[in-house]
C-alpha cells in the first residue's frame, strides 16, 4: 500500500516516542510555528554556542508526519555545527520538493530519509517541514544574536 | 415516507465520479461542506454561455449583449426565487466571503446619523459556532471602529448558548452576525428569538447561510432576517460566485464597497453617484458564466426539491450517527442527534490525529476535510487540535456511511491503536 511509504516504521517510532521532546529552561533562541492550514504548532529552543548547536528542545501538537519530522530535526541537529546544520536544513528541503524522485542522502540525513515518501504526497510536505524550518529560524535568530554580541 | 433521493442515479449526472482514486477504489465524496461536485448541467451552462452569448452585461447594444444580460438577470432571478427574495435584493458577488466583507467593508464606510455608523460603545454580536469567514470581517470591523465584539458561547453538546441572549443583545448593538449551521459540527442555530431581540434593539441581522441554503429551503422573508450570504460552489455552482442578499432599503442606504464600472449613476473627475442596489454593489464585469451555472445548480436542487433534499440528509446522518455510536474509540463531536443538525459529523479518533486519519480514508478513496475547518476559536473552545469531518450531500447514501466507517476501522489497524 502506498501508505507504508508515508508511515515508516521510523516515523511511527519518533511519533510514538519524541526525541527532545521537552522545552530547555533556557536556550539562545525560541520560536513558534503553525501551519495555519491545520493546526499544527510547535515551540522550539535552540541552544548555539561558538557556532555549535549544544542543543534543541521542542514541544507541541499535531499530525504524526510534523511531530515525528520535528523529532528526527532536533536530534539530528544536536552538535551539529550552525553552516552543516543550514547544508542539512536544505538537504532536507530538496528532498521535500522531489516529489518521489529522490530517497534522500542517509549520510546528511539520517533518519530524515524516512520521510523521503512524503513528498510523493504534496498536501503532507509542509507538515514534514514544519520542524526543519522552526529549527532554521531560530538558528537564524540566535546567529544574529551573537552577531550583535 | 419513501426516500425520494436516488444517489445512484443523481451519481450519474456527475462526471466525477467516474473517476478512479488512490488505491484503485470509486470515489466516496464526503467533503461537500467545503465544495460540492458539479453535475453535468452546471458544466454545460457555463460552456453555453461561453459557446454562445458571451458579451459583457450591462453594456454593448450587440444581440450578444442582449443575450448575455437575459442570461445573466435570468440567473438573479432563480437564485432570488430559491431563497423568496425580490430580485432588487439579490446581490452577486464573487463568493460569501466577499459577501461578508462586502457588508462589514460597507457598515465601516457609513457616515454619523446611518444606522450602520459604528463608534466605541456600539457593539457587534458574533458566536464562537463561527467560520473565520463570518468572523474575521466583523472581528476586524470593530477593531477599526472601536466598536465592541461578543459573542454567544457554544454549549459542551456544541449548541448555541442562548440563555444570555437580553444581555448579549443589547441596546447598543447595532450588527447580529450569525451561522444558520455550524460548518463543523452541523449544529443548526434556532434564529427566531435572536432575530426578534436583533430587532427589538434596532439592530440588522446577518446570516451566513453557507452551509445551509444548499441543504435545505431558506425564505429569507419567512426568517424575518436583513442580510444573508451563501456561496455558489457548495451548492453544486461554479466557484467564483456568492450571494448576497439584503433588504431593498437597507442596500440602498448602504455606502458601496468596491467602486468602478457599472455600479455608478454618473461620474465626474471629482465626484460620483451610485446606481440603484444590486448594481452599486456589482463593480466591474461580473463573474457571468459563473452566476448562470450557479442558477442551473438552483434548478437542478429545485427539481430535486429542497424538503427531499433534507430528509434525504437527516436520514443518513441519523444512519451514520447510529454507526458511528458503534465504533470503539470514535468520538462524535456535535450534536448525536438529528434534531436541528444537519449532514456533517466531526468526529474524533483516539490517539490517531485527524490529518493521519484523512490520509489512510484517503488511500480507501475517501475524501474528508481534516483539520480546524476555519474555525480555530470553536477547536480552541472544545479542547481539540482539529477533527476529521464527513459531510454528506444529494450524491451520498449508506455505502458511503459504510465505507467510511470501515476505513476508520482500518486506520485503527494500520496505527495499531
Amino acid at each position: 500500500m502506498d501508505l507504508d511509504s508515508l508511515y515508516q516504521e521510523v516515523i511511527l517510532d519518533h511519533y510514538k516516542n519524541p526525541t527532545h521532546k521537552k522545552l530547555s529552561p533556557t536556550y539562545s533562541a525560541q520560536v513558534h510555528h503553525v501551519n495555519p492550514s491545520c493546526g499544527d504548532e510547535i515551540t522550539l529552543n535552540v541552544t548555539i554556542e561558538s557556532g555549535l548547536v549544544k542543543d534543541v528542545s521542542w514541544d507541541g501538537v499535531g499530525c504524526s508526519i510534523s511531530q515525528a519530522s520535528t523529532s528526527i530535526v532536533a536530534d539530528l541537529m544536536i552538535g551539529k555545527e550552525v553552516d552543516q546544520a543550514f547544508q542539512t536544513v536544505e538537504a532536507f528541503s530538496e528532498l521535500m520538493a522531489s516529489k518521489g524522485t529522490s530517497v534522500g542522502d542517509e549520510d546528511i540525513l539520517e533518519d530524515g530519509v524516512a520521510l523521503a515518501g512524503v513528498s510523493k504526497f504534496p498536501a503532507r510536505v509542509k507538515c514534514a517541514l514544519l520542524g526543519w524550518l522552526a529549527f532554521k529560524d531560530a538558528a537564524l535568530q540566535s546567529s544574529d544574536k551573537q552577531g550583535e554580541i | 415516507m419513501p426516500n425520494l433521493i436516488l444517489p445512484f442515479e443523481i451519481k450519474k449526472d456527475f462526471p466525477i465520479f467516474s473517476k478512479i482514486m488512490r488505491g484503485g477504489n470509486r470515489l466516496v465524496y464526503l467533503d461537500s461542506g467545503a465544495t460540492s461536485q458539479k453535475p453535468r448541467q452546471v458544466l454545460d451552462a457555463e460552456r453555453d454561455f461561453y459557446e454562445l452569448h458571451n458579451a459583457a452585461v450591462h453594456r454593448g447594444a450587440h444581440l450578444l449583449a442582449e443575450e448575455a444580460n437575459e442570461a445573466y438577470e435570468g440567473a438573479r432571478q432563480v437564485v432570488a426565487d430559491f431563497i423568496n427574495a425580490d430580485l432588487s435584493e439579490l446581490v452577486f458577488t464573487k463568493s460569501a466571503t466577499e459577501s461578508l466583507n462586502a457588508l462589514s467593508y460597507s457598515f465601516g464606510n457609513s457616515k454619523p446619523g446611518s444606522r450602520f455608523f459604528l463608534e466605541p460603545g456600539d457593539r457587534i454580536v458574533v458566536s464562537e459556532l463561527e467560520h473565520h469567514a463570518n468572523l474575521i470581517p466583523w472581528q476586524q470591523l470593530a477593531k477599526r471602529t472601536g466598536a465592541e465584539l461578543v459573542w454567544f458561547e457554544v454549549t459542551p453538546e456544541g449548541r448555541l448558548d442562548q440563555s444570555k441572549l437580553e444581555e448579549l443583545i443589547n441596546e447598543k448593538t447595532k450588527i447580529v452576525a450569525i451561522t444558520h449551521q455550524s460548518n463543523v459540527l452541523g449544529t443548526i442555530v434556532p434564529l427566531e428569538n435572536i432575530v426578534a431581540r436583533t430587532h427589538e434593539v434596532g439592530a440588522v441581522f446577518v446570516l451566513d447561510a453557507c452551509q445551509s441554503a444548499p441543504h435545505f429551503a431558506i425564505d429569507v422573508k419567512a426568517l424575518d432576517i436583513d442580510f444573508l450570504a451563501f456561496s455558489g460552489h457548495k451548492a453544486l455552482g461554479p466557484t467564483g460566485v456568492g450571494i448576497l442578499w439584503g433588504r431593498t432599503q437597507y442596500l440602498n442606504e448602504m455606502e458601496p464597497f468596491l467602486t468602478g464600472g457599472s455600479m455608478i449613476e454618473s461620474v465626474t473627475m471629482t465626484d460620483s453617484t451610485w446606481a440603484q442596489a444590486p448594481k452599486k454593489f456589482e463593480a466591474g464585469v461580473p463573474n457571468m458564466a459563473q452566476a448562470i451555472g450557479l442558477a442551473a445548480a438552483l434548478n437542478y436542487l429545485t427539481k430535486l426539491g429542497m424538503e427531499n433534499i433534507a430528509n434525504h440528509e437527516r436520514e443518513l446522518t441519523k444512519y451514520a450517527l447510529t454507526k458511528f455510536s458503534e465504533l470503539r474509540a470514535v468520538t462524535v463531536i456535535g450534536p448525536k442527534d438529528v434534531v436541528d443538525r444537519g449532514a456533517v459529523i466531526s468526529f474524533t479518533v483516539d490517539k490517531i490525529h485527524p490529518h493521519d486519519v484523512g490520509q489512510v480514508l484517503d488511500q480507501y478513496g475517501i475524501a474528508v476535510r481534516t483539520g480546524h475547518h476555519c474555525a480555530w476559536p470553536l477547536m480552541k473552545k472544545l479542547g481539540l487540535v482539529g477533527t476529521t469531518r464527513a459531510s454528506f450531500y444529494i450524491y451520498n447514501d449508506e455505502s458511503d456511511v459504510d465505507a467510511l466507517v470501515d476505513a476508520i476501522a482500518g486506520a485503527q489497524k494500520y496505527f495499531k491503536v
